[in-house]
């Protein structure tokens, strides 16, 4: 098992490698409109100092000068130590811009993810056990619809109707107006009204796969033969369903919830860009427009640590849950 | 799973063999068949079968009716909508512009001779002067005469020395006295008049007087400055330009036309006018001689025109000042409608003009069902433009990813070795590649380079394509893992088939059950993705029409909460396609799988 975990973690490094080279080579041919642009404006205030000069001296101190092969060694070398340089944007060190922002996309993704689980696996066992019923139809559609929503529509939607309509809740943003006024408990109560309608479009766009893949599993394992030999031998379908099916559906269930543990991490880019809540995926949406290169190459090789790190943690989950793996 | 044909065959005698079974007609002996007997079954071919499994799915029908719907609404729409999809329509609102100020003469206005100044603080005293009477006043250690020409008008002049003589022991020498040229014979004239020693001298017209001031000798003369009338003079053509000559001429004539009440001819720098009053508006137009549209008006009134481009001509001012002075409010010229407001002694006059704009967010309304966009665009014809747009874009990312993950993961699959080694070490590199912030670098950039709404659409399908198709392989490489030892690949083996055909006419068909539903799914992520990305300004862009950029109106608040129709339509268009799409896929697994029935 450890052998395992270990081979597949080296792998993971080699394919990181490759990844973060391919982003850099993408950053590095883009045209640096940042630096230019910033060139220009110090150009204009200080005349003394050419455009040029600006320019050669800002990709020097950007480290844009030496060929992208070995400007990616130097990149990487730094950030193997954790130098990951000051953002262009925000003018704070990359970590630190990071480390402030990462905890609100936090909180929505993992309050997002325990709705969709609850809603989830109920909805998608019952939808199981009666097959082709009126409420099978409906989660189906439920789900269906929830996938096919475009989140942005939705968001407008959700804005129009109880930000405009019913003014329950502000348009976007992660605090209120009088936020600075209240006391700390008022102030929480505050962040988490404004996480609401954020954590509702993540649920209502988000449960729909996990529901179906529950539905999936469930009918899979009521189509097999130990549910089979459990009905034959006279047990009451409560405990059919509760203690032989549904522990068994939990083994897919918990891998693929594992494998997106991570991704709680990775923040909702639409989401939190529309309604302007500051996390990690508006933050980078931000820079990303104004071609900040080091804070997008931390946030893309952060982003492809995740979805490795999701791999790797449903492919382990699922040799831990299920014992036939382990032996073979 | 298996979806080899031989199952399927099974699959479809099994479910037949429920069916009472008819005896034909033409098979009399067909009651002594036995049970088992191939020819009471009627064989459905397997395509036929995954048919009617698709049918009797009502979900299913309904995606197929909703694609369908959306298909029909995109590609036939746009044949008979009647507008064009970047067609603009405009609309004419009546709008109130401010166009002239008029006010009444109050003040001396100053028309200066060529090559002569009179600075503001000279005016002031001027203007003083004459309000007084007086006839002379000092301004700047200068002295200036003021001489009555009409009613309300006066020449400046002031007495300034023009030349000095100095005498040096019986030479005289003569020198300009201001920086100004000596005219022509001065310097003869005066240096005669200084030897007789002469008080004044002549010279053509102008009479120079002589003063002595030890040994230098000034030739004074009056120097003509300018006039100062209280009457405007405005000419017909922007580019005419007053001169004193021609001003003193007019107001002189202005004087004996308003006594005489007739029309009165002058003369002014080798030209002839006429000039003629006109009592009920106290305005006097000038006509050049053989003209008969007039050169010139004067009046008491200043017109100023409010945009500085606008030159407003003799009829017009001359209409003007007639409503000014009768006390109307309104003015009808040249079909254009002014309106003419009274604040003391100030006027102005606005222009009501129907102005032509787009029809920005109209509501629906019998020519327009759905109203217009911002760029004043038919919302509906546009939705059925960007439901091509959508749907061609979604097709090509898809078959792009299929054509790559299927060469890929059939190579991979039947290789195994090295060759899956490195293409599935590939294939885990573009996994971990995220694509949402890779379209939007991307899509900054391109705004950033201004790259053109075609090539731009074009590029996008090619990215969306190379960055997706990672899942196809990995799903066409498993399935071909669990083929590629059959015993019908150890047959095309055998037959010494080409590792091509191998692959692509023997393995990979096996999976196209798999692939159907794949693609099929992916099409309405991809209509998703390339909204969402247009939604954002970054992907496809004006004059193209995408669902996506049709609701990015909704980016400012006041759209959002006052034009609902702009951005509602293309939504439910979004939802219903991908809709569809989602629900003909989970037809098509249910119905290529019937595991999942019980």
């Amino acid at each position: 098992m450890r052998k395992y975990i270990v081979k597949r973690l080296l792998w993971s490094i080699l394919i990181l490698f490759f990844v973060s080279f391919l982003i850099y080579l993408l950053m590095r041919s883009l045209p640096s409109s940042y630096v230019e642009t910033v060139a220009r404006e110090r150009a204009a205030a200080n005349p003394q100092v050419s455009y040029k000069q600006w320019l050669e001296r800002l990709n020097e101190l950007y480290g844009l000068n030496v060929n992208p092969l070995q400007g990616f060694f130097i990149w990487l070398s730094q950030a193997l130590r954790g130098h990951f340089g000051d953002s262009w944007y925000y003018g704070v060190p990359v970590t630190q811009k990071f480390g402030s922002v990462i905890w609100y996309s936090f909180a929505l993704g993992a309050a997002a993810l325990i709705f969709q689980v609850a809603l989830a696996i109920p909805l998608g066992i019952q939808s199981a056990r009666k097959q082709y019923s009126t409420l099978d139809y409906a989660t189906t559609v439920f789900a269906l619809i929830g996938i096919s929503l475009p989140g942005f529509f939705f968001i407008t939607i959700l804005k129009m109707v109880f930000a405009v309509n019913l003014g329950w809740f502000d348009l976007n943003g992660i605090v209120g107006r009088m936020h600075d006024t209240y006391s700390p408990f008022r102030q929480f109560l505050d962040i988490c009204q404004h996480m609401v309608l954020p954590t509702l479009n993540l649920v209502i766009i988000g449960t729909g796969s996990l529901l179906r893949y529950t539905r999936t599993n469930m009918l899979e394992v009521l189509n097999s033969d130990y549910i089979r030999t459990a009905r034959a031998e006279g047990l009451s379908e409560r405990r059919v369903i509760n203690h032989h099916a549904f522990r068994n559906t939990l083994i897919p269930l918990v891998t693929i919830i594992g494998g997106t543990l991570p991704g709680l991490f990775s923040g909702a880019l639409i989401t939190e860009t529309l309604f302007k809540i500051p996390g990690i995926g508006y933050t980078s949406y931000e820079a990303m427009l104004a071609g900040d290169i080091p804070f997008t190459m931390f946030y893309l090789t952060f982003m492809a640590i995740l979805t490795l790190l999701g791999t790797l943690i449903s492919d382990v989950l699922y040799a831990v849950v299920d014992p036939r793996v382990r032996v073979s | 799973m298996k979806q080899d044909k031989k199952v399927k065959e099974e699959v479809s005698m099994a479910e037949d063999l429920n069916r009472p079974v008819t005896p034909s007609a033409e098979t009399p002996e067909s009651s002594s068949r036995r049970l088992d007997d191939e020819q009471r079954v009627k064989v459905v071919s397997p395509s036929m079968l995954v048919f009617r499994r698709f049918i009797r799915n009502r979900l299913a029908v309904t995606g197929l009716i909703f694609f369908i719907v959306m298909l029909l609404f995109s590609y036939l729409g746009g044949i008979f909508s009647p507008y064009s999809e970047t067609q603009r329509f405009y609309k004419t609102t009546e709008m109130s512009e401010e166009f002239a100020g008029v006010t009444q003469s109050s003040t001396y206005r100053f028309i200066t001779a060529q090559g002569q100044a009179f600075p503001t603080a000279s005016q002031a005293k001027a203007q003083l002067a004459i309000k007084n009477g007086e006839t002379t006043f000092t301004a700047d250690n200068d002295t200036f005469t003021l001489d009555k020409i009409s009613s309300e008008g006066y020449t400046i002049s002031q007495m300034a020395s023009v030349a000095k003589a100095e005498t040096l022991g019986g030479s005289i020498t003569v020198s300009s006295a201001n920086s100004n040229e000596l005219p022509e014979g001065l310097e003869e004239a005066f240096t005669q008049a200084v030897q007789d020693e002469s008080e004044s001298f002549t010279l053509g017209d102008t009479t120079y007087q002589v003063e002595r001031d030890r040994k230098t000798y000034y030739a004074k003369t009056s120097l003509y400055i300018g006039v100062a009338t209280m009457k405007l003079i405005d000419f017909d053509s922007a580019d005419s330009q007053n001169s004193t000559d021609f001003t003193i001429a007019a107001l002189q004539a202005e004087d004996t036309a308003m006594a005489n009440g007739q029309t009165v001819t002058f003369q002014a720098e080798g030209q002839t006018y006429t000039l003629e009053y006109n009592q009920a508006d106290d305005a006097a137009l000038i006509y050049q001689a053989g003209q008969t549209s007039a050169y010139a008006i004067v009046s008491n009134y200043i017109v100023n025109s409010v945009q500085s481009d606008v030159h407003i001509g003799i009829d017009l001012r001359q209409q003007i000042v007639e409503a000014v002075q009768s006390g109307e409010d309104q003015l009808v010229y040249d079909n254009n409608e002014y309106d003419i407001s009274r604040q003391n002694n100030r006027w102005t006059l606005t222009l009501q003009q129907d102005k032509t704009v787009f029809d920005a967010y109209a509501f629906p309304s019998r020519a327009h069902w759905l109203g217009t966009d911002g760029y004043g665009m038919d919302i509906l014809t546009r939705l059925m433009y960007g439901g091509r747009v959508s749907i061609q874009i979604s097709f090509m990312v898809v078959l792009i990813s299929l054509i790559l993950g299927i060469t890929l993961g059939g190579l991979s699959g039947y290789f195994g070795g090295w060759v899956d080694f490195v293409i599935m070490r590939l294939v885990d590199i573009f996994y971990c590649l995220p694509t949402w912030p890779i379209m939007i670098i991307i899509g900054a950039v391109m705004d950033e380079m201004k790259v053109d709404s075609a090539t731009r659409m074009n590029f996008l399908m090619l990215l969306l394509g190379v960055l997706g198709w990672s899942g196809v392989a990995r799903m066409v490489r498993g399935q071909i893992l669990g083929l590629r030892d059959q015993e019908f690949m150890i047959a095309t083996e055998a037959t010494g088939l080409t590792v091509g055909r191998r692959i692509f006419k023997h393995l990979v068909p096996n999976v196209i059950p798999q692939l159907i539903v794949m693609a099929t799914m992916s099409m309405g992520d991809t209509i998703l993705t390339e909204s969402t990305l247009s939604f954002l300004g970054l992907g496809v862009k004006y004059p193209f029409a995408s669902w996506g950029n049709i609701i990015n109106a909704v980016s400012t608040q006041y759209v959002m909460t006052n034009y609902v129709f702009v951005w509602l339509p293309a939504g439910l268009c979004i939802l219903i396609t991908v809709l569809g799409f989602n629900f003909i896929g989970d037809g098509l697994r249910d119905a290529f799988d019937p595991k999942m029935k019980r």
